[in-house]
């Protein structure tokens, strides 16, 4: 008796508890009020220096524009379709990430909730009415990277260490060599891919290869290369973000990605209730904000004056749109 | 072709074959010690993960590096000894509880680091280990540079295989091993404690993967990050068959892995053989596979592998 007793006063325990939860959980909701409420759902955590860059520009928007941000790092694809509704489900006005790997999931449930905007990284395009797509649009500093690294070769050999070789990279890569070889009709330049988005001890060797035989300014594409770059006294140009911070003596520059612009525009849309499905690509470009080339710092004074003007020239030339780096997806092939 | 022979096949070459096989022989040779005695021991990946992550953070925190290598080991002791309590004393299946292991330590690990890093905006560094030439040996030409002008761990690793085969063949206690692996009944007859043996094999194993996993967060790299075992730890399962469970020739299966690796990744660059770039990256798997098709026929697998041990069963 005593015992059913017990089990009694515990579910109506549990049950007044459950109020109190829930409570606590709509209260804020109701309190935000106008406040816009942004999800992030990555399927690698957000070391990942791709996801990293929409993260810190999600975190940006936290602080400036007064948004609400949540996130789910590491989402396999198995859980993508659930962990979108789950935040569709409780109210979040704008869901972002990176689609790669669960393109095709991504799009279905964006398709079930209409009335919430969803913008992801993707390939490929828009779909109506309600899924925005970006990416990672940085060949133009890719460009003025490679300008850079012909500049300062000694060898005449370049290389690239870069993880698989998708649209993404490609388009980096060759657009790194084409600025290479418009400065240095002699430059050559070496490719190696690790087969993996993050395996810093295998890009670390593959950039280590690319030395020993001659390499004397490397493109770390992928973590692990600067570090092969510093222990060997050789040049590096960064990626993604600014990383001189590991290397000040190693790492010149590098294409910063910047999603700020495009999270600031989309946001904006979204608050303004006007989001409609669309490309959200040009926000990535120079013109807009959206990369740029990494500041010198330390090299500021160590570059050559001529390299800088040079830079200068051609950076004033793509942000006037009188010059354009093509866009080159192709697989990019080592040149000896 | 003969200039990129010569090109590909220089000291750096060599080094790096050195580097490469280093983790691999760390985690082969522990492996061998549990298998031996009986148990396969599947956790190995996750031991890895989650010894690179303590090894890594210890090592932040007290900037000494040693004291990252023995919190790593201990790491993997730990991890080892779980594995026994599910495999030798409950005698649950041990392909089930090692990949449960596996999922265990590298959730464990990104929790852990989740926990005491946060969310740093870069990733939190530490000063790795350096190149320690070995006095006088290093001038040797050729030979002191590719051997002897290496990571401390990689001298520890080139030791580790003589004395283990030492161990395994000519102590008492590698007889005992041997035996709890072949054939317990008989051991437990002889006054051999099975399931003392088998913890004592499986902590070796975690000790030793634990070292593997700090050699890729603390000397090949200085930072923990999640792709940092990237299957390596699967690599050594299969470099043991290939080995047919001897330290000698699972070491030389290492360094066979490391050699088409470091191949690989110079052809590769090379640019002049036109084959998609995944062929190459695929190569030191498709050989270690082809070996092992070739190799393990004759092999002779401990007979109890895979069989827990019940004092009490007939």
């Amino acid at each position: 008796m005593k015992k059913f007793k017990l089990g009694r006063v515990m579910l109506i325990a549990v049950i007044a508890f459950m109020f109190v939860l829930t409570g606590a959980v709509l209260q804020p909701t109701f309190a935000a009020g106008k406040k816009i409420k942004v999800a992030a759902v990555f399927e690698t955590p957000i070391e990942e220096p791709w996801v990293n860059q929409i993260h810190v520009a999600l975190l940006r928007a936290q602080k400036e524009l007064g948004i609400e941000y949540t996130w789910s790092e590491s989402v396999k694809s198995a859980d993508f379709a659930r962990v979108m509704r789950e935040y569709a489900e409780k109210g979040y006005q704008l869901i972002m990430g990176d689609a790669f790997g669960a393109e095709r999931i991504a799009r279905r449930v964006a398709k079930a909730y209409p009335k919430v905007a969803f913008v992801f990284g993707s390939g490929i395009g828009p779909a109506e009415p309600n899924f925005g797509v970006f990416d990672n649009w940085i060949h133009e500093a890719a460009y003025l990277s490679g300008m850079i690294a012909g500049k300062m070769t000694k060898t005449n050999k370049i290389g690239v260490v870069a993880g698989m070789a998708i649209p993404e990279i490609n388009r980096l890569v060759n657009a790194f060599k084409a600025g290479a070889k418009d400065v240095n009709k002699k430059v050559k330049c070496k490719v190696s891919f690790i087969g993996s988005f993050f395996d810093p001890p295998k890009a670390k060797e593959a950039a280590l290869a690319q030395i020993e035989d001659g390499v004397d300014v490397i493109y770390a594409e992928r973590f692990g290369v600067i570090e092969a770059a510093k222990e060997k006294h050789v040049l590096a140009i960064s990626n993604m973000s600014d990383q001189a911070k590991l290397a000040p003596d190693t790492v010149i520059t590098g294409p910063v990605w910047d999603m700020w612009p495009t999270v600031k525009y989309v946001v904006g849309l979204v608050k303004a209730g006007v989001f409609t499905a669309q490309d959200f690509g040009s926000f990535s470009y120079m013109a807009k904000g959206g990369c740029y080339l990494a500041p010198y710092h330390k090299w500021e004074k160590k570059l050559p004056a001529d390299v800088k003007q040079l830079v200068e020239k051609r950076k004033k030339e793509i942000l006037a749109g009188t010059f354009r780096v093509d866009i080159d997806e192709s697989m990019p092939k080592s040149d000896y | 072709m003969n200039e990129i022979l010569s090109q590909i096949f220089q000291i750096g070459f060599f080094a790096a074959l050195i580097r490469i096989a280093t983790p691999l022989i760390f985690g082969t040779i522990g492996e061998l010690f549990t298998e031996r005695a009986g148990v396969l021991n599947l956790g190995i990946e996750g031991i890895m993960m989650l010894a690179a992550m303590t090894g890594f953070s210890t090592t932040y925190f007290t900037h000494s590096l040693w004291l990252g290598i023995l919190a790593a080991m201990v790491t993997g002791v730990l991890a080892g000894l779980l594995m026994g309590l599910l495999t030798v004393s409950l005698g649950l299946s041990q392909h089930v509880s090692g990949i449960g292991i596996t999922l265990l330590c590298s959730g464990l690990s990104f929790f852990f680091y989740r926990l005491i890093f946060g969310q740093p905006s870069s990733l939190p560094k530490i000063k790795p280990f350096e190149v320690v030439p070995v006095p006088l040996l290093s001038k040797i030409p050729i030979i002191g540079p590719i051997v002897f002008d290496q990571f401390a761990l990689v001298y520890i690793a080139l030791i580790i295989v003589p004395v283990s085969a030492w161990i395994l063949y000519s102590t008492p206690w590698g007889l005992n091993l041997r035996t709890v692996g072949e054939n317990p009944r008989a051991a437990f007859s002889a006054g051999v404690s099975v399931t003392a043996y088998r913890y004592q094999g499986l902590a070796i194993a975690g000790a030793l993967a634990g070292l593997a996993g700090a050699f890729l967060s603390m000397a090949q790299y200085d930072a923990y990050t999640f792709g940092v075992i990237s299957g390596r730890g699967w690599v050594c399962i299969a470099l043991i068959v290939f080995g047919q469970w001897d330290p000698w020739k699972s070491a030389a299966g290492a360094f066979l892995f490391a050699f088409i690796d470091a191949l690989q990744l110079r052809l590769q660059a090379s640019g002049v053989i036109h084959v998609p770039y995944q062929v190459f990256l695929m190569m030191p798997f498709v050989f270690t596979i082809i070996g092992m098709a070739l190799v393990s026929r004759n092999a002779r697998v401990p007979a109890a592998l895979l069989k827990p041990f019940r004092k009490e069963e007939r």
